[in-house]
């Protein structure tokens, strides 16, 4: 079919506020139903697919735990890209960071720093969380300073300490670390958990066999931490005011260099938190898949969230449940497939907010 | 207001009730625009006053929302700029759409269909010989881009869209980027093209050079026309200034007298590097007072960019800047801010301001950490809106609201913006640099008179500016640059345009000749004295002269001198520029370029 009349991109000055939402839900869906073509074309049936999707995923209380635990590590990567993106540094290494965070975090145990037998859990998970932290933010630290003092290329920087911090776990868990010769660690003692719903069964039957753990809450805490700081702080100003122009951030007398530094370790920190909750909450122990690419996913999530740290709580969930029902579903690749068309027009969406697209009639060539 | 002359012509242009109304603004309300072939018709206006709006409507890049537009006689709907240009309308935008790498010929080619495939060049180098031929344009259209002069590449724009068929142009400020003998060549063009039936408007909103090319005159101000197809004999610069802003514009600023106070900033041998790694500034001393605006004068790019960097903390140097006792060189600018040090930078959007961030993010940009607006660790936005929506009216930013991306500003309403910023934290020094550059003339008054306030208020001022006439009203005394020295500094009235004007070339103060009136200068004294100079140079080294006969053969646009001018000169007159090291095509050039403004205003009145 032609299109009958000739279309047109015509700069926008301004768009309504709502917009920027509504472009990121019509990627979503839009993804969904050109995977649905593909599967089509692969002889399944989408709706049933999609259906069974949903059940997977939101079918049961007990899923829905399932969907959160895959949902926090997205989180907390996601709200560390935000506040990266929103000055334009280019971090797409969560998914190091995210390993760097877990092995300091393991390191409480298998070296062990404490006596884990005498100290009260409560000390053994903060010092967890603390050096998680520590181990991001040391790893994001190196490219926020070949950045901010050499100006570097952050993105080839931070994608290629990906895979040295994948291989350095790996030297640990295969070597000095190894549960005799498995390449991964013993499981870690029960102070060094963090605190799941099904511990309280033997109160709320409820809740037996949920294995959400509480690092829902450092997810929540960290999203109203980054809500400040953008929307409230003065440091959220200076982000904003680099990220919009960094040579009018420096005349206006703001250190370019520090800023850099610091948002890239906190950036670091949230993923290697992130890190710590999967190996304290979820396996109980460093082995070599503890992530499902979260870092690349949170990358995804922190673009389709538009950079704002509620929205990024939401789109989190929805990713945690395609890689929920991915588990369910053959090929598993099937998530993935929608995430990235998911990005695809998340990203491409950006024209809708720059431009307006329009219908034009041919001109009326009369006298 | 028509004038009805040209009844049985059709015209070239007529554009009828053209309304284009953009988000809080009316860009174009019911303008009329009519223009007949083979005129030269001025479209005057301050910054978004909608002339460049009404341009782009004609272009095909914007469609109004109602309104019809005639291209001879026939009614138009253009959906694009291929339309236009299929209807031959063709602009020369201000910056130049140019391959580099490419010649000339290349250039005016990209885009056609014509060459397929094979590309025989030569012949198309003739064709574009042939055609500026025809319209008098002096170019070799096998030049590659990047060796000609910004004059010349506007030659090529120009024969660009002729090559396309065109017989009306839009000129986009055409003169903005040109030298005053460029620009006086490119007028000598336009009114040939005109001649050979063309129609061209000419965007501008320089009062002077309107009055020397147009034929026909429409104003407009805030999206209204104020004067349609006016005859340009019946104004003056001063009814046309009004015209265009909507009141009488005084071109005599408030100056009070006053004694300069104690000392405010004093450089001490400083030295710098540029952006290549040369040195740009060179053992600089410098001081300046409370009440005083130290003018700095130069060609372009003689260290003054340097210096303002260095003194704001955004340059590393050696040598001491003493600001009010403390030594700022070498500290970063949130010191010298915070000392009191208020900087206009020369980049208002690259530099000044967050294009993309609000008007109030961009006022409290200095001040986010200074209460109401900071609040503990927080930022205060109420008290922040609520002071830009103050400054908003102060300064008389015209803009829909607070919370307007400042992209979205015009030139002269962003600037306001700038100096509301920095002039309402009253600073302790202002170094401004081209304070003035690309306003209109409304603007510029505003935005001078803000200056001269400040001064009046015990404000320590550095003034960098390209303008001597801004410089000669403004300053106190005028400091000379030149290769990163100060070459002397003056007081403004002990000498004249032309010594001024000098020593910009490189002459100290000890070589000048001596002043050549009383006390003040006059557009015709500067005149004769700027040819009495050229005289001198041009006989006292023949060598010189035969080399720019050769310059003027290799660059038949590039700046030369009449014969005969040469020819007349006095032999015994010693050089005022002996001991410099330029030689005399560049010397001249140097006092073309600076005495050119007043230099034609002469010619003209």
């Amino acid at each position: 079919m032609k299109i009958p009349y000739p279309v047109f991109l015509k700069r926008a000055e301004d768009y309504p506020k709502w917009l920027p939402a509504a472009t990121s839900v019509a990627a979503v869906l839009l993804a969904f139903i050109i995977s649905g073509i593909i599967l089509k074309a692969t002889g399944a049936n989408p709706i049933k697919v999609y259906s069974y999707f949903i059940k997977a995923s939101f079918g049961s209380w007990g899923a829905f735990s399932d969907v959160i635990v895959k949902a926090i590590p997205l989180m907390l990567i996601g709200l560390g890209c935000s506040l990266a993106f929103r000055m334009r540094l280019w971090n797409i290494g969560a998914e190091g960071q995210f390993f760097v965070g877990a092995f300091l975090a393991t390191a409480v145990v298998m070296v062990p720093l404490v006596d884990l037998d005498t100290t009260p859990r409560w000390a053994v998970l903060s010092l967890m969380a603390a050096l998680g932290m520590l181990g991001g933010a040391i790893y994001a630290f190196i490219a926020g300073y070949l950045k901010a003092k050499l100006n570097i290329n952050e993105i080839i920087i931070t994608l290629m300490l990906n895979y040295i911090a994948v291989l350095w776990n790996n030297y640990w868990i295969f070597g000095k670390w190894s549960e005799s010769g498995f390449q991964m660690t013993k499981v870690f003692p029960k102070n060094a958990w963090l605190p799941r719903l099904a511990d309280l069964a033997g109160k709320f039957p409820f809740f037996s066999g949920m294995t959400v753990h509480a690092g829902i809450f450092f997810a929540l805490a960290a999203a109203i931490i980054v809500y400040l700081i953008i929307y409230r702080s003065k440091w959220g100003y200076k982000i904003t005011l680099i990220g919009d122009n960094p040579r009018a951030a420096r005349y206006a007398g703001i250190n370019i260099t520090a800023n850099t530094i610091l948002v890239f370790m906190i950036s670091g920190a949230l993923a290697g938190l992130a890190g710590m909750t999967e190996v304290s909450g979820v396996v109980h122990r460093l082995q070599e898949r503890i992530s499902t690419s979260y870092g690349f996913s949170g990358v995804i999530v922190a673009w389709l969230a538009k950079l704002n740290p509620f929205a990024v709580i939401v789109v989190s969930i929805l990713f945690g449940a395609l890689l929920v029902a991915s588990r369910e579903i053959q090929p598993s690749g099937l998530s993935f497939l929608i995430q990235g068309i998911t990005l695809f027009l998340v990203i491409s969406s950006d024209v809708l907010l720059k431009y307006e697209i329009k219908w034009v009639r041919p001109a009326q060539e009369t006298a | 207001m028509t004038i009805p002359e040209e009844k049985n012509t059709i015209p070239a242009v007529e554009m009828q009730d053209i309304v284009l109304r953009f988000p809080g603004v009316l860009a174009n309300d019911h303008v009329n625009f009519t223009m007949y072939p083979g005129e030269i018709h001025a479209l005057l206006g301050e910054n978004g006053a909608g002339k460049s709006t009404l341009m782009n409507v004609l272009t095909g890049l914007y469609k109004p929302q109602s309104g019809e537009v005639r291209i001879h006689g026939k009614l138009v709907n253009f959906n694009s700029p291929k339309d236009a240009i299929a209807n031959g309308i063709g602009m020369v935008h201000q910056h130049f759409m140019l391959v580099e790498n490419q010649t000339v010929t290349e250039n005016i080619l990209i885009g056609l269909d014509n060459p397929r495939f094979a590309l025989n060049l030569k012949r198309y180098d003739k064709q574009v010989s042939d055609l500026a031929e025809q319209f008098g344009i002096h170019i070799d259209p096998t030049a590659k881009i990047w060796q000609l002069s910004v004059g010349e590449q506007q030659r090529v724009e120009i024969l660009k869209i002729l090559y396309r068929g065109a017989n009306i142009l839009i000129m986009d400020e055409p003169t903005a980027v040109l030298a005053p003998q460029e620009a006086d060549e490119l007028i000598a063009t336009l009114k040939g093209m005109a001649a050979q039936g063309k129609s061209i408007a000419f965007i501008s909103h320089k009062l002077n050079e309107v009055k020397q090319v147009a034929d026909k005159l429409t104003v407009l101000r805030r999206g209204r026309v104020t004067a349609e197809r006016m005859d340009l004999q019946n104004f003056t610069r001063e009814s046309l200034a009004s015209l265009m802003v909507g009141r009488e514009v005084i071109f005599n600023l408030h100056k009070c007298d006053q004694a300069a106070g104690p000392e405010v900033l004093r450089l001490e041998d400083v030295s710098a590097l540029n952006n290549k790694n040369l040195p740009a500034l060179r053992n600089v001393d410098l001081e300046l007072h409370e009440g005083e605006i130290l003018g700095i004068a130069g060609v372009a790019g003689n260290g003054q960019s340097e210096l303002v960097e260095t003194i704001t903390g955004l340059r590393p140097c050696s040598g001491r800047i003493w600001l009010e006792g403390r030594d700022i060189a070498n500290r970063p600018p949130s010191f010298s801010i915070s000392q009191g040090l208020a900087h206009i930078p020369e980049d208002r959007i690259g530099v000044g301001s967050a294009p993309n961030l609000s008007l109030t993010s961009n006022i409290i940009m200095k001040r986010f950490d200074q209460k109401p607006v900071s609040q503990k660790w927080q930022l205060n936005y109420m008290a922040a809106d609520k002071l830009a929506g103050g400054l908003k009216t102060e300064y008389d930013i015209q803009a829909p609201s607070v919370q307007t991306q400042a992209r979205k500003l015009s030139g002269g309403n962003l600037q306001k913006l700038i100096l509301a910023r920095e002039l309402s934290s009253t600073p302790r020094m202002v170094v401004a640099m081209q304070p003035t550059r690309g306003l209109d003339v409304g603007a510029i008054e505003s935005v001078q008179q803000l200056l001269l306030n400040q001064r009046a208020q015990g404000t320590a001022i550095l003034l960098v500016s390209e303008d001597l006439d801004e410089l000669l009203s403004l300053s106190d005394r005028i400091a000379v640059m030149y290769e990163g020295q100060i070459v002397g500094t003056v007081c403004t009235g002990e000498f004249d345009i032309n010594q001024i004007g000098l020593m910009m070339t490189g002459t100290s103060l000890g070589d000048l000749p001596a002043k050549t009136s009383g006390v003040g200068t006059s557009n015709e004294r500067a005149v004769s004295d700027f040819d009495g100079v050229l005289e001198q140079l041009h006989h006292q080294d023949q060598a010189a002269q035969a080399d720019q006969t050769h310059q003027a053969e290799r660059f038949p646009g590039s700046v030369m001198l009449d014969e005969d001018q040469t020819q007349a000169a006095p032999e015994e007159i010693p050089s005022p520029l002996e001991g410099s090291e330029l030689n005399v095509s560049e010397k001249e050039r140097v006092l073309r370029k600076v005495l050119g403004q007043n230099y034609k205003q002469g010619d003209e009145e």
